[in-house]
């Protein structure tokens, strides 16, 4: 009997990460809260499910919408009655953990990914995402998004975002 | 900074009034210093020298403001009230920022005839951004374990603003005699206040003790090393010992330019309190 349930929850749990990964990040449709490495624990008790959520930017004005997007999300499942979502900041969420898969599709929506395994006063240096130059320039560290900052290809003359290493 | 074993959680802290009251009032200072400066950032929007600004400046005040929610959540968790109550309805008297946070941007008002001084704007932020990152190292060996995680993430982004007052403190000095006889103004201005930034208030000995920070001396030290060196890279003069204002805004004294300020901010919240955001 005890068997049963654990194992049903593993399932339930499987499932909602399963439907996370159809909760895109709002401000960047193409990439997935689970790829962006922002869902840090997802457990299932007595049909509540509770998330927690590492945000990428602290006053990150999105948080809201994230919050109600995966609620939405995991009561589609049958056995989910509700969802609890806790933004956590143990451990905190680095640009490193962008899944690698992710980063050449943040590239494709003409986003530059972070750097990997940047550490604090290393430089930053940004390839152009459409034609891959590092002929690039720092428009502006703040962008449309906290998250993110704009440059300008001098090579394929584009404007382009990149992420900011953190 | 004192010994003090690590406290993990607020049901914790709240079993021990001394610690309880001593973390409040630190909670108070770190939430009102980085609240009503984000305010102040916030009456530039539109006012900025160039679009471009408009973007990073309200950028940045979004952070802080985010940042001060994070503080202002941890008074409600101690039981001290909303986090929207506790940032939109004290008075001026139970404010706790430093004076140099509330002073206004310039001369004039946000919405009739704004004459906003940009230099002092620059310094300001970036003499207040030193501090802070500061204060958010010596928080990340705070006690309070909630308040050591939050000031590891704050400090990621925290670093992007200081590569931005940078750049901007660096043009100003390099750029046209006016632009640096303003910078100069400014900073005089600037340093009256800025001796305040590392008083932890009327309890600094019940915060120290409680090891949520280290004391006011080293954080002073440390942070006056941070501006040296920032103001000798720019080729600025070291304009001596930071003042303070008559006013001592840790005991919840301000000037007028608070309330003020307080007036403006709250004034839809106040209208209804109970409305949902």
């Amino acid at each position: 009997m005890a068997q049963e349930m654990t194992e049903r929850q593993d399932s339930l749990e499987a499932a909602c990460w399963e439907l996370l990964q159809e909760v895109k990040d709002p401000e960047i449709p193409v990439i997935s809260m689970v790829e962006m490495g922002m869902i840090h624990k997802v457990t299932v008790k007595a049909g509540i499910a509770r998330v927690e959520v590492l945000p990428t930017f602290v006053g990150c004005p999105a948080l809201e919408i994230m919050k109600k997007n995966i609620g939405e999300k995991l009561t589609e499942k049958e056995g989910i009655d509700d969802v609890e979502v806790l933004f956590v900041y143990d451990p905190p969420w680095t640009s490193d953990r962008i899944q690698i898969d992710a980063r050449g599709k943040l590239r494709s929506f003409g986003i530059a990914p972070p750097p990997l395994g940047i550490k604090p006063g290393d430089p930053w240096e940004v390839a152009c995402p459409y034609c891959d130059s590092p002929y690039t320039q720092m428009e502006n560290l703040f962008g449309p998004a906290a998250c993110r900052s704009i440059l300008y290809c001098r090579h394929c003359k584009n404007p382009f975002e990149a992420l900011k290493p953190i | 900074m004192g010994d003090h074993l690590p406290v993990d959680t607020v049901e914790q802290a709240k079993q021990n009034r001394e610690y309880a009251a001593a973390l409040a009032d630190l909670l108070f200072q770190l939430a009102d210093d980085d609240f009503i400066l984000a305010y102040r950032g916030s009456e530039w929007l539109g006012l900025a020298p160039h679009i471009e600004e408009d973007v990073a400046f309200s950028s940045m005040a979004q952070d802080m403001m985010g940042h001060a929610v994070m503080y202002y959540e941890m008074l409600e968790a101690l039981g001290l009230g909303r986090a929207d109550d506790i940032a939109q309805l004290r008075e001026p008297s139970a404010m706790r920022n430093a004076i140099l946070v509330e002073r206004k941007n310039g001369s004039g008002e946000y919405s009739e005839d704004p004459h906003y001084d940009w230099a002092y704007a620059i310094v300001r932020s970036y003499v207040y951004g030193l501090h802070k990152q500061v204060r958010l190292e010596a928080l990340q060996q705070s006690s309070f374990a909630p308040l050591a995680q939050v000031s590891r993430k704050m400090m990621t982004e925290h670093r992007y603003h200081l590569m931005h007052w940078q750049v901007w403190l660096k043009q100003l000095a390099n750029s046209t005699p006016e632009a640096r006889r303003r910078l100069e103004a400014a900073i005089g201005k600037v340093w009256q206040d800025a001796g305040e930034l590392s008083d932890l208030g009327p309890n600094a000995d019940a915060i120290v003790r409680s090891g949520l920070i280290a004391g006011e001396e080293l954080l002073r030290q440390k942070w006056l090393d941070l501006v040296k060196e920032v103001f000798q890279t720019a080729g600025l003069s070291w304009p001596g010992e930071p003042g303070k204002a008559p006013e001592r805004g840790r005991a919840g004294e301000h000037t007028a330019e608070l309330a003020q300020a307080l007036a403006t901010l709250s004034e839809v919240y106040r209208i209804d309190p109970a409305a949902s955001w």
